[in-house]
């Protein structure tokens, strides 16, 4: 089953620790982790279910494409992390 | 009076208390909550003792905490969610530009009436109203005001998209809100939000062509205040001038000759005397500074009609600093009043304005001050 990674920022906020889940696409697996810890979503997704804006997750090191849908599928080995884009950071 | 107040700033929200030890009674920055988070705005909520604070995270989005009693223990409480977009190429504002149904600020929070406990209301970017009705654990959309025609008409003012900044709820009837809307003018529901009204007629939009300037419906009233024991009073501090109204927004009087300047964001108004008001100046909307590198404050006492600007213990050479729309308030006794600045001064008086001290002048950028 996939492993999703999120970065220690996240932390701060909400419980987001390392978990391995069932899913065949970046949505299944995120969906999974969501169903474990619900305030997870809204730090993740935004009002329409996308990716927030400054928000990018990679799959093995590539960064997802598909950031309404989160359609990009993932293996039963693949790694997924969750970051925060530096093009959110402000002063 | 109020011997506590909130400040909500860009890297944190402070409390700071008066102290009644020393022979002069001081006031000191007594905590610190959410230090290095943005704080977009915070309600004391007089009804029960507890604190909503609105954060705006940034790469995670909008969150809102709530302190039972305002001491710093704090829990995560719902943030209002827009309702799923319609299928479709999006909605476009009024200038073409794509408009998600997605939270970007809570610009105003607001406690519903006594007779309504747990009721509070809150505006935001874009152009959204919720209501809660149990202390922000739950939401809903003021759909109404979200789905009226001439929403789509409203633009951008101070923020990217019109946003909701300004709710009086009215003390005579809860179900009476008056909103204010950047840009999009002055809102009035008579029925807890099923049916609304623009009611900004007598406001006039500098930024507009001559076509479109008395239209009610584009005006930016940076922020509306309501007199309490005489709620058909508001106030406004409007984007090129001050208005006011004595009939619950049926007709808004411009006041012209305002010294320093007519162009402000923040305006507070006597919870008893509907004729004082305190404005804090700038120079005008091209250039926002104090005039003359002076920070002071204009107070009227008689509806308008003079105004004294206040400056004993304002910075009177060489000072920048900008009052937002939340950064100015008074106390439930209309005696104390506190303003803070975008280069992180904060002022408090106690004696109406007559005179000021400063509290700091190294806080963050201030975006919310409120007593409670």
């Amino acid at each position: 089953m996939p492993r999703v990674v999120f970065t220690p920022v996240l932390q701060r906020h909400v419980e987001a620790t390392p978990a391995t889940v069932p899913g065949a696409t970046v949505r299944e697996a995120l969906e999974a982790t969501f169903a474990a810890v619900p305030r997870l979503r809204g730090y993740v997704l935004d009002d329409q279910g996308a990716l927030r804006h400054h928000v990018v997750v990679f799959v093995d090191g590539e960064a997802v494409r598909d950031r309404e849908r989160l359609s990009d599928p993932v293996t039963p080995a693949a790694e997924i992390t969750v970051l925060q884009a530096l093009s959110g950071g402000s002063t | 009076m109020s011997d506590r107040l909130f400040v909500a700033t860009r890297k944190g929200l402070f409390a700071v208390e008066r102290s009644k030890r020393a022979k002069k009674p001081t006031w000191k920055i007594a905590g610190v909550s959410f230090l290095g988070d943005p704080v977009s705005i915070v309600l004391p909520d007089r009804r029960d003792g507890s604190v909503l604070a609105a954060l705006d995270l940034g790469h995670f989005g909008v969150k809102i905490h709530r302190s039972r009693d305002g001491t710093g223990n704090w829990s995560e409480v719902a943030a209002p969610q827009y309702p799923p977009e319609p299928p479709g190429d999006g909605e476009r504002d009024s200038f073409g530009r794509k408009l998600e149904w997605k939270l970007r600020k809570v610009w105003a929070l607001a406690a519903g009436s006594a007779d309504e406990p747990g009721v509070i209301w809150c505006g935001t970017i874009p152009g959204g109203l919720f209501r809660s009705p149990d202390s922000g654990a739950s939401w809903a959309m003021v759909r109404p005001l979200w789905d009226h025609p001439d929403r789509k008409l409203w633009f951008g003012g101070g923020a990217d998209w019109a946003g909701i900044h300004s709710i009086c709820v009215d003390p005579r009837d809860s179900r009476h809100v008056t909103v204010g809307v950047s840009c999009g003018g002055v809102w009035v529901t008579p029925d807890g939000g099923a049916n609304w009204k623009c009611q900004a007629d007598g406001m006039w939009a500098s930024y507009m062509p001559p076509e479109k300037k008395d239209d009610p419906r584009i005006q930016d009233p940076h922020q509306v205040v309501q007199c309490r024991a005489k709620p058909d009073c508001l106030w406004a501090q409007h984007h090129n001038g001050i208005f006011r109204t004595t009939d619950g927004a049926a007709w808004w009087r411009e006041l012209k000759e305002v010294p320093p300047s007519v162009f402000g964001f923040a305006v507070a108004v006597h919870p008893e005397e509907p004729d004082t008001a305190w404005f804090v100046p700038a120079t005008k909307d091209d250039k926002r500074v104090p005039v003359d590198g002076k920070v002071v404050v204009a107070r009227t006492r008689d509806g308008g009609k003079s105004f004294d600007v206040l400056r004993k213990g304002l910075p009177q050479a060489h000072a920048y600093d900008i009052t937002y729309r939340h950064g100015l308030d008074v106390d439930e006794t209309g005696t104390r009043l506190a303003f803070g600045s975008t280069t992180g001064s904060l002022w408090i008086s106690e004696d109406q304005g007559d005179s000021w001290t400063e509290l700091s002048s190294n806080l963050p950028p201030v975006y919310c001050v409120r007593f409670g």
